[in-house]
């Protein structure tokens, strides 16, 4: 008790009055109080530069070029050289097996696909394009709908009315049909096309991304533009407007940083949502395109597989379950943090 | 309210005329693609390119280009797959649809009541260790992939456990109408309804909790309370109604995109043939017109699902109106 007070007397003294604390700042403490939210962090950032680390684990450990078939190679398994491809293995007894897990990370670790590939060089590779698509297109979307949210709302009348109606029509196509016509559409040019002066290649890992980006738009621009509608009104912009700022000032200086806490509390929950999409698309070939692979690619792949060698399939799905559930829980954290009344709200 | 509901279907018809003209520039007007090239499927040969460009009128002018597809989508219905031996695509669809409306019909059941059991379990057991447990297994259901966990569960019912007495029962993959055999069409669905129910079952059960908490501070619970109502019907009359309007206004838009081909992803991976299924299979062979048929009638009835929704919603809580 003596301490206490003693502690309190000395705050006050080097403290004369209560110093003004940042409301960011008091978010960021609040979450990183949070045990679970930061628990989830710290996986989601495992994955992350697990995945980044990709080449390392291909060159230094498993020593394959996980990129090319390897039907004819062999590998060690308990000190004796065995086929990457064995014949006659699966239910069947017919044709070639890939081999399984071996639980050795330099040896096929969770074995071969179906041309021999190593499947954990191959999950951190693809970890690489479904985090660079995700989190990509989820910035991007975010981007974008936070500036058609801020033009609309600051300026309202007529703009409004015809960006929300867009809004409308956007949120009203199937997300996978909407992303099928957008794939096939640009997928039937094997050689790429051309958009003024930049050439995209068809199995650039941008296609993807954009057109992700595009389909989540009005899930970001309705909550950001209802914000920007009530801080509009608000009495320090009428004070901004009265000093003579001009729109420029008030919609970056004044509106912006009172909606940015409504877009980072949607930026995690839209990367859960985005690398879903992604893994989605990629499973259905629509998304990532050869060489390139992806945790969804990978789940393909594995289809033929699945009764015979499992893993091929397990493993990625398990790290898009980790890496979403460890996005959704970190985005209930961050919407504690940043907005306390709405503890008893679900994102919807 | 008969203001409401005239501005309402009017906005829906130009929603829908908007929708169409987006598709059209998505598939007749993108840069540097040939409309007719890409219509036509794989390695397409001159012949049928002339063919093409005669029936649907490309080199005309714009407007009449619209007219053309509008017309055989909605009118004379007779849009050809090219890559699909001339198949006429809106009967195609229709034979498709049965399957994706037994699908998500019982999907939707189960969800509902799990996700209301869920809810309300959550809820009442609110400070114990069940509320958060509930709620995690709920993320865990709405994070997993739903083509993954279909995969996870042909292996299982399929091959793993399909000798034990567990899963001796499921039939092979693929759909069967209900008139051939009933039976067989509900074993055939089990499974694929549970797996489509779980992303849902986990959403609206953290909806419902949340409404649930919110209201039981309102002063109309209170009252209830006051007056010596048990527990049991505070629940049932006052604090679950008011949270079920979330619920059901959900309910509508997620069943609405559903039945417009969001079972996709379920579809390909039981290898039911539905509409999700038919157009996964137009995009493996590039078959552009079904795809083009599929997405406009998909996004319409997204539209007047939503239409339905909102007037519903306006017409059990006068407060919205106005809007």
């Amino acid at each position: 008790m003596a301490t206490l007070l003693e502690q309190v007397q000395v705050d006050t003294e080097l403290r004369p009055a209560i110093a003004g604390r940042n409301p960011w700042a008091l978010a960021a403490r609040r979450l990183w109080r949070n045990r679970i939210a930061m628990a989830s962090l710290g996986l989601f950032l495992l994955i992350v530069v697990v995945s980044v680390a990709a080449p390392l684990f291909a060159r230094d450990v498993a020593h394959v070029n996980p990129f090319l078939p390897n039907l004819n190679g062999h590998t060690v398994v308990g000190g004796k050289v065995v086929p990457v491809m064995q014949q006659g293995g699966g239910v069947l007894k017919l044709g070639e097996t890939p081999i399984g897990p071996t639980w050795d990370l330099s040896h096929y670790f969770l074995g071969a696909d179906s041309v021999g590939r190593d499947v954990a060089a191959l999950l951190l590779y693809g970890g690489r394009s479904s985090l660079l698509i995700g989190v990509g297109s989820a910035v991007l979307c975010c981007l974008a709908a936070t500036v058609v949210a801020l033009i609309a709302g600051f300026f309202g009348g007529v703009v409004d009315a015809l960006l929300s109606r867009l809004m409308d029509v956007i949120w009203a196509f199937p997300v996978y049909l909407l992303a099928i016509s957008l794939s096939t559409e640009l997928l039937t040019h094997s050689s790429g096309f051309q958009i003024g002066p930049v050439h995209v290649d068809a199995s650039s890992l941008w296609l993807p991304t954009i057109i992700i980006a595009f389909i989540y738009v009005p899930y970001v621009y309705r909550p950001v533009r209802g914000q920007v509608l009530s801080v509009v009104k608000k009495e320090f912009v009428e004070a901004a407007t009265a000093q003579g700022a001009g729109n420029l000032r008030l919609i970056f200086s004044e509106i912006l940083p009172n909606v940015a806490s409504t877009v980072i509390v949607l930026l995690p929950l839209i990367i859960a949502t985005t690398i879903l999409t992604e893994s989605a698309l990629s499973f259905l070939g629509i998304g990532v395109q050869p060489p390139n692979v992806s945790w969804g690619s990978i789940i393909q792949d594995g289809t033929d597989l699945v009764y015979t060698r499992p893993w091929v399939t397990i493993a990625p799905g398990l790290m898009i379950l980790l890496t979403v559930l460890s996005l959704n829980v970190l985005g209930d954290g961050v919407r504690d943090a940043l907005d306390p009344r709405a503890k008893l709200r679900v994102e919807g | 309210m008969l203001t409401f509901i005239l501005r309402r279907v009017l906005w829906t018809a130009l929603v829908m005329f908007v929708i169409t003209v987006i598709v059209f520039i998505i598939f007749f007007k993108t840069p540097g693609v040939d409309p007719a090239r890409a219509l036509a499927g794989r390695s397409p040969n001159a012949q049928t390119l002339a063919e093409i460009r005669a029936q649907l009128g490309l080199n005309r002018p714009f407007p009449i280009e619209y007219g053309i597809m509008m017309k055989k989508i909605f009118i004379t219905r007779d849009l050809v797959s090219y890559s699909n031996q001339g198949v006429l695509v809106i009967p195609e669809i229709g034979q498709a649809a049965p399957a994706t409306l037994s699908l998500v019909f019982g999907a939707a059941l189960i969800w509902v009541v799990m996700a209301i059991a869920v809810g309300i379990a959550a809820a009442l057991l609110r400070g114990t260790i069940f509320d958060p447990l509930l709620m995690i297994v709920a993320l865990v259901g709405i994070s997993a992939p739903v083509f993954w966990v279909g995969q996870m569960a042909n292996m299982i019912s399929q091959s793993t456990l399909h000798g034990t007495f567990l899963f001796s029962w499921v039939p092979p993959l693929g759909y069967t109408p209900f008139p051939q055999d009933p039976l067989l069409w509900f074993k055939g669905l089990v499974i694929p309804w549970i797996t489509l129910s779980l992303l849902y079952i986990g959403f609206y059960g953290r909806v419902l909790r949340a409404n649930l908490l919110e209201v039981q501070n309102e002063d109309y619970v209170r009252t209830a309370r006051a007056k010596g109502i048990s527990e049991r019907r505070v629940l049932a009359r006052h604090t679950l109604r008011t949270s079920m309007i979330t619920f059901v206004s959900l309910f509508g838009l997620d069943f609405g995109a559903l039945v417009a081909g969001s079972t996709l992803l379920t579809e390909v991976v039981f290898g039911i043939h539905g509409v999700g299924y038919l157009t996964w299979q137009a995009f493996t062979n590039l078959d552009l017109p079904t795809i083009m048929a599929t997405t406009v009638y998909g996004a319409f009835f997204i539209v007047l699902a939503n239409a339905v929704v909102d007037i519903a919603y306006a017409w059990l809580d006068p407060r919205i109106r106005p809007t």
